[in-house]
């Protein structure tokens, strides 16, 4: 099945088409409602006028992180507050959240790229879904949710936490599909294994997506389950899950790019390179209206393909991701900078900068301990005062990137010292 | 009339401890007493050698987070209700004891190390009941 045959299927001439047209409009829209891509746009010497299709995309600045941080909150929303209808934020490097905001029919536009997802995976009117991301400022739970009920299935919006009531509704109601992170559903199949479950439940499908995964993860979740499961990609900046999704071939995500214009940059030289080589994933909204993003460059690193699929879909594919051109790490879902930790560590005062970040996967779920190193001064002999500032290093950090830390101390000077760009992270989760 | 103990904190990995040991022996630092307090990623050695200040040095040399800290010891005879005796000066006088532990002497008595709440209080008010403060054995 294809929920919108008409866009999913279009010849890539008229894809080029129908993108130049969008681009115009939207490089326009920012031109004329965003200060701060006006001026952007001015240093270097680029007005609207130059932009006539796609094939001029290169004349145009790239968006980061940093703008988004620079802007904050709302310096690059593109429409007046009264057309807002919602927030969504997601972590910053430096302890201020990437804020985005939506209009109805960017709400719309969004809700509709979920229902071509679940379409790809599946999923139908008939269904029952259960939504088990997280629901609140981070746009999975939402943003799934939206296209679950566009589609016009039955929408069970779970949120995440309680693995045996998810398992439990699960059987009782028919549950057909689920929507959450891999590693979330990975433990939910292990739950219902140790129940003896797994012949109880009638789930059939899956989309799975906020965090990296592996090919092996995918198959593994498949056959414990008896499912399909497809991996659904999205970043808030851009929309949120839903701007990528692979079909029932799985072979790489179909990026839905009559809304999301792709790019593939070296990250080095940021120039773009051919199909089919690997390199920084960039996407520039062709129809928001909230705020629009020209060029953002997304730090994923993958390739893309314009050939046509066995689907029947032609809309371009990325492969599955090769890793990030910066060092973010995704845990939990959430995303964490290794310049969080060390910031608020600093701000704190009470141990040296050095720190070790590892990152595991116990029981399918992603655990974090950092190993600080104590300064000198702030030593005390009295396990009492070593624990309380144990939970403070904790605190602080949990404050800082959102999520619950297992802090150790360590011995002074045990942390290694490398020459050049020091490693903060040993990621013992076995992936790619 | 009060000591000095060295405490060195230590990961829980093997041999930790060893090296520790091992760093007093090369400096021919003699150790009077110790106690070792464990946590599940760390352990805490509080030892009294026979020169704190040169134990510390060496040990930091060889990296290790180690400081001094004033303690109090006094001895107790050995006799039934001796130590119950001196730690209910230290209650009626409103002082808590954040650890405690048992000293080695040479001698006919008893003798055991506390770290006290409040030091100063707690030298004045075992002084004034009369407590034999211990200061054997340190060069």
């Amino acid at each position: 099945m294809i929920w919108n045959e008409t866009k999913e299927c279009m010849s890539r001439d008229e894809m080029t088409a129908l993108q130049s047209k969008r681009l115009v409009k939207a490089v326009n829209r920012v031109y004329h409602n965003v200060e701060y891509y006006r001026k952007k746009m001015q240093e270097v010497g680029v007005e609207p006028g130059d932009i006539r299709g796609i094939e001029d995309i290169d004349k145009l600045p790239y968006t980061t992180k940093d703008d988004l941080r620079d802007t904050y909150p709302f310096g690059l929303f593109a429409a007046p507050q009264s057309e807002i209808v919602r927030i969504h934020a997601s972590s910053g490097t430096t302890g201020k959240a990437t804020v985005v905001g939506y209009t109805r029919k960017d709400i719309d536009v969004w809700s509709e790229c979920v229902a071509r997802a679940l379409t790809m995976a599946g999923i139908g009117r008939g269904d029952t879904i259960q939504v088990a991301y997280g629901y609140g400022l981070f746009t999975g739970g939402l943003g799934a949710h939206y296209g679950a009920e566009h589609l016009g299935a039955t929408v069970v919006p779970m949120s995440t936490g309680n693995t045996k009531k998810l398992t439990t509704m699960m059987k009782d109601f028919g549950v057909t599909a689920i929507a959450c992170t891999p590693s979330y559903l990975l433990h939910i199949a292990e739950t219902l294994e140790a129940d003896g479950d797994i012949p109880n439940i009638k789930l059939k499908a899956a989309i799975c997506g906020a965090e990296p995964w592996t090919e092996q993860m995918r198959l593994q979740i498949e056959e414990k389950l008896h499912i399909s499961a497809h991996d659904i990609y999205g970043l808030s900046e851009i929309m949120g899950p839903g701007v990528a999704c692979d079909c029932q071939y799985h072979k790489g995500l179909h990026v839905y790019e009559d809304h999301f214009l792709p790019e593939i940059i070296d990250p080095k030289t940021l120039k773009p390179i051919a199909a089919g080589e690997t390199g920084e994933l960039v996407f520039t909204t062709l129809t928001k209206e909230g705020i629009p993003l020209i060029r953002y460059r997304t730090k994923d690193l993958t390739s893309i393909s314009y050939d046509k699929c066995d689907c029947g879909r032609t809309l371009a594919r990325i492969s599955r991701f090769k890793g990030r051109s910066d060092d973010m790490l995704i845990i939990r879902g959430v995303n964490v900078f290794p310049s969080q930790v060390e910031a608020a560590l600093l701000e704190m005062g009470e141990t040296t900068p050095h720190y070790m970040m590892i990152v595991d996967r116990v029981n399918n779920l992603d655990t974090l301990e950092v190993q600080v190193e104590v300064e000198e001064r702030f030593f005390s002999d009295e396990i009492k005062q070593l624990e309380s500032l144990t939970k403070k290093i904790a605190h602080t950090i949990q404050q800082a990137i959102g999520l619950a830390v297992k802090v150790k101390l360590v011995e002074p000077k045990t942390i290694e010292r490398s020459m050049g760009k020091a490693v903060h992270v040993i990621d013992k989760r076995k992936l790619v | 009339m009060t000591i000095k103990q060295l405490s060195v904190f230590l990961e829980n990995r093997e041999g930790r401890l060893e090296e520790v040991l091992n760093t007093l022996k090369e400096e021919k630092i003699n150790i009077i007493s110790l106690s070792l307090a464990d946590t599940s990623d760390y352990g805490m050695l509080r030892i009294l050698v026979e020169e704190p200040e040169r134990g510390k040095d060496a040990l930091k040399a060889k990296g290790f987070s180690a400081t001094l800290s004033d303690i109090v010891a006094v001895t107790l005879p050995h006799k039934i209700g001796a130590l119950q005796e001196t730690l209910h000066v230290l209650y009626e006088a409103g002082i808590n004891i954040e650890y405690m532990y048992a000293l080695c002497t040479t001698t006919d008595e008893a003798a055991i190390a506390i770290k006290p709440s409040d030091l100063d209080k707690a030298v004045k008010a075992l002084e004034a009941a009369g407590a034999h403060f211990f200061d054997g054995l340190f060069k």
